[in-house]
């Protein structure tokens, strides 16, 4: 199986009363919080921690994309992800990823993405998140009503052009492009893999069936309250007749890891606390407009035993939601601690009962120091990753992972 | 109650119901955010003294198809077919909120159609420095639209009651897919660039707002009397929210029906 890092780049020094003397870490986040020079000092620390993943043996690593938020510093991932391929030269890199519809005209994803695959020789894989209502809707403005449509849309011209040899023209309901002829194109022919993240809707389970895309459960939640999408999302590949190839799947897990379980709930309570009592301090009224989720969501909701199964997840991780102090935070499963043959263990039970192979790794959340994030990850690496790295090898192929060219330019910074 | 027919019209091939009941000149009624799910108290008053023909716009109770109109301007085309299609002409207009800009743009481009107008806190125009409530960002639960729209929620809830027989799920989609009508042409600001064309508008137009409207500032009223094309007349109607017809359905039904016997008018 895969084990990647994954990175959502949070803004370390919001105020111990935030959730009291603040609405939101979204949206509407007051902007005299932010300090320019922490700003600078995050964005190397976290880069220094991606790269160190790199290092000590991830087999990718992961940055996403958010708008106007607190716990996310990464409104542009495809800046990151550059920066990544001149200072890694192993590990994939995984864009989790462009929101197609914010993007003017689409294309521009296609090009950025074409580029960072040439930079990185064949590391790229490319992800396609719909976007969270906070992102597309409120932060960017995108018509809710129209959102699902012009994202489909946009995904269509960017996947004709990395695979149209000839200029062609789009003429589509929201995009209109005379000539279409992205320069350059992708190292991965025809296109480097395609990871969807998504929050549990069964369009969107079908839709990853359809195009043979890897759907990747993003939820801060942990593996409790992940089991029932997990579970839906399988019941769906099996009525649609796709087989249980667990590559098909991602997850997304907070994992802290120390010589003894004690030694982990001492180190990790505090960036964990920070996490789910301030990051996570959204508000409710930017959560659900009109026509994000779709009437057939809706009535699936109520009617599909599939859906009820996504549903049930959805209401898991909203009734745990409320746990933000670390005893909760643990006994929920949103943040799994041990000593690394506790967590190795508990991962691969995990993985193999929601059947992932692509397992999304938070090692650093919250306010972790970066001294911390390298210890988590050293020791993951180290004692963890190689008691899950030989599993589902044996009996799937991994379909969905780029294809490096085996002879890469090799930066001056990395060499 | 008065006896109500019940009747459909198609618009660019999608059926909208239309609802019908009084008697006397007729009068056409737009419903605002959420649409009608059924016939109100307010149409009750309204037909003791015309004949009122309440048609669903797209997406709203009655009227399921409107993904198929993208732009504005469509939805100003639909409004028009609409109106066409009832077959009155020129008719009064009242058109209430969201429904308010397209009743306007329609009685500036075709006003054969449409020969005097009421709109009820009307959507159309946004100013940062007072700017309107965003419907669209608004916490989940049961009380806060009611307690939003109306001076008092229980109006909303009466109207809302789900009746007996009905699929709570569909009945829930009727509300949430006229919100999301709404948004369509209306997100996210609910400016439609009407404060530009609002001089074609010179039919006599009654501008009615609600004294507790927590949507639509009380400023915005003057911003639409400065700009319309024809003669204005003014009310605030007390005790009530952004949905008038909803509080004050008497008061508001005795507001127009003065407004449409006046001579002058």
């Amino acid at each position: 199986m895969k084990n990647l890092w994954f990175h959502l780049m949070p803004y370390k020094d919001l105020p111990d009363d935030f959730r009291e003397t603040h609405p939101s870490v979204w949206v509407d986040i007051d902007s005299r919080l932010l300090d320019g020079a922490r700003v600078h000092e995050h964005y190397h620390e976290y880069l220094d921690e991606l790269e160190y993943a790199g290092e000590v043996g991830f087999d990718g690593v992961c940055c996403n994309e958010h708008h106007q938020n607190g716990y996310g510093l990464m409104p542009s991932p495809n800046l990151i992800a550059a920066s990544l391929t001149r200072r890694t030269n192993a590990p994939m890199i995984c864009v989790m990823g462009n929101s197609l519809a914010l993007y003017n005209p689409p294309t521009r994803v296609a090009e950025e993405f074409a580029m960072l695959d040439c930079m990185s020789g064949g590391r790229l894989i490319a992800g396609f998140p719909v976007g969270t209502p906070m992102d597309t809707v409120f932060a960017y403005g995108q018509n809710p009503s129209k959102l699902r449509d012009r994202y489909l849309e946009a995904h269509d011209i960017v996947m004709k052009a990395w695979t149209t040899p000839e200029t062609f023209s789009f003429n589509g309901r929201y995009n209109q492009l005379r000539y279409v002829n992205v320069w350059p194109r992708p190292v991965q022919k025809p296109h480097p893999p395609v990871w969807i993240p998504g929050g549990g809707s069964v369009e969107t389970w079908q839709w990853c069936a359809e195009m043979d895309y890897v759907y990747c459960y993003l939820s801060y939640f942990g593996y409790k309250a992940g089991e029932a999408t997990m579970k839906g999302f399988w019941e769906e590949m099996r009525r649609l007749g796709k087989d249980r190839n667990p590559y098909r799947a991602g997850f997304l897990q907070f994992v802290g890891v120390a010589e003894t379980r004690e030694e982990a709930y001492r180190l990790y309570k505090a960036p964990a606390e920070y996490f789910y009592g301030r990051c996570l301090h959204v508000d409710p009224r930017f959560a659900s407009p009109p026509g994000y989720q779709s009437e057939a969501t809706i009535r699936a909701r109520v009617q599909s035993q599939v859906a009820q199964a996504a549903a049930q997840a959805r209401a898991a991780a909203a009734a745990g939601a409320s746990a933000r102090t670390w005893d909760d935070i643990v006994d929920a499963g949103y943040v799994i601690i041990g000593s690394p043959d506790e967590v190795a263990e508990k991962l691969r039970e995990v993985c193999v009962n929601l059947n992932v192979g692509h397992l999304m790794l938070l090692l650093q959340f919250g306010n972790m120091e970066s001294d911390l994030v390298r210890y988590n990850t050293q020791l993951y690496a180290e004692h963890v990753l190689p008691q899950l790295r030989d599993l589902f090898d044996d009996q799937y192929e991994d379909r969905w992972w780029p294809k490096p060219l085996p002879t890469r330019a090799v930066p001056r910074a990395v060499a | 109650m008065a006896q109500v027919k019940s009747s459909s019209v198609t618009v660019a091939g999608h059926p909208c119901r239309v609802l019908e009941a009084g008697a006397g000149s007729p009068v056409v009624y737009l419903a605002g955010i959420g649409g009608l799910p059924k016939w109100s108290p307010f149409l009750d008053a309204l037909s003791t003294t015309h004949r009122v023909i309440a048609p669903s716009l797209p997406g709203f109770p009655g009227a399921p198809d409107f993904r198929h109109l993208d732009d504005y301007h469509e939805w100003v085309v639909a409004t028009l077919e609409l109106l066409e299609a009832l077959r009155e002409a020129p008719v009064d207009v009242v058109a209430s909120s969201v429904s308010a800009p397209l009743s306007a743009e329609v009685a500036g481009l075709a006003p054969e159609r449409v020969r005097r107008l009421v709109l009820v806190a009307p959507f159309g125009m946004y100013d940062d420095t007072d700017p309107t409530t965003d419907i669209w960002a608004q916490r989940p639960g049961p009380d806060v639209l009611p307690a939003l729209l109306c001076n008092s929620p229980e109006n909303w809830t009466r109207l809302w009651e789900i009746p007996a027989g009905e699929d709570p799920v569909e009945w829930g989609i009727y509300l949430t897919r006229a919100m999301e009508a709404a948004a369509r042409f209306l997100f996210p600001m609910g400016n439609t660039g009407i404060a530009k064309r609002l001089y074609r508008v010179r039919q006599p137009t009654l501008l009615v707002n609600g004294a507790n409207d927590r949507v639509i500032p009380a400023s915005y009223q003057q911003r639409f009397a400065t700009r319309l094309g024809g003669p204005v007349v003014t009310h605030t109607v007390a005790a009530a929210g952004h949905l008038v017809d909803f509080d004050q359905p008497a008061e508001l039904a005795r507001q127009i029906n003065a407004f449409l016997v006046d001579q002058r008018y």
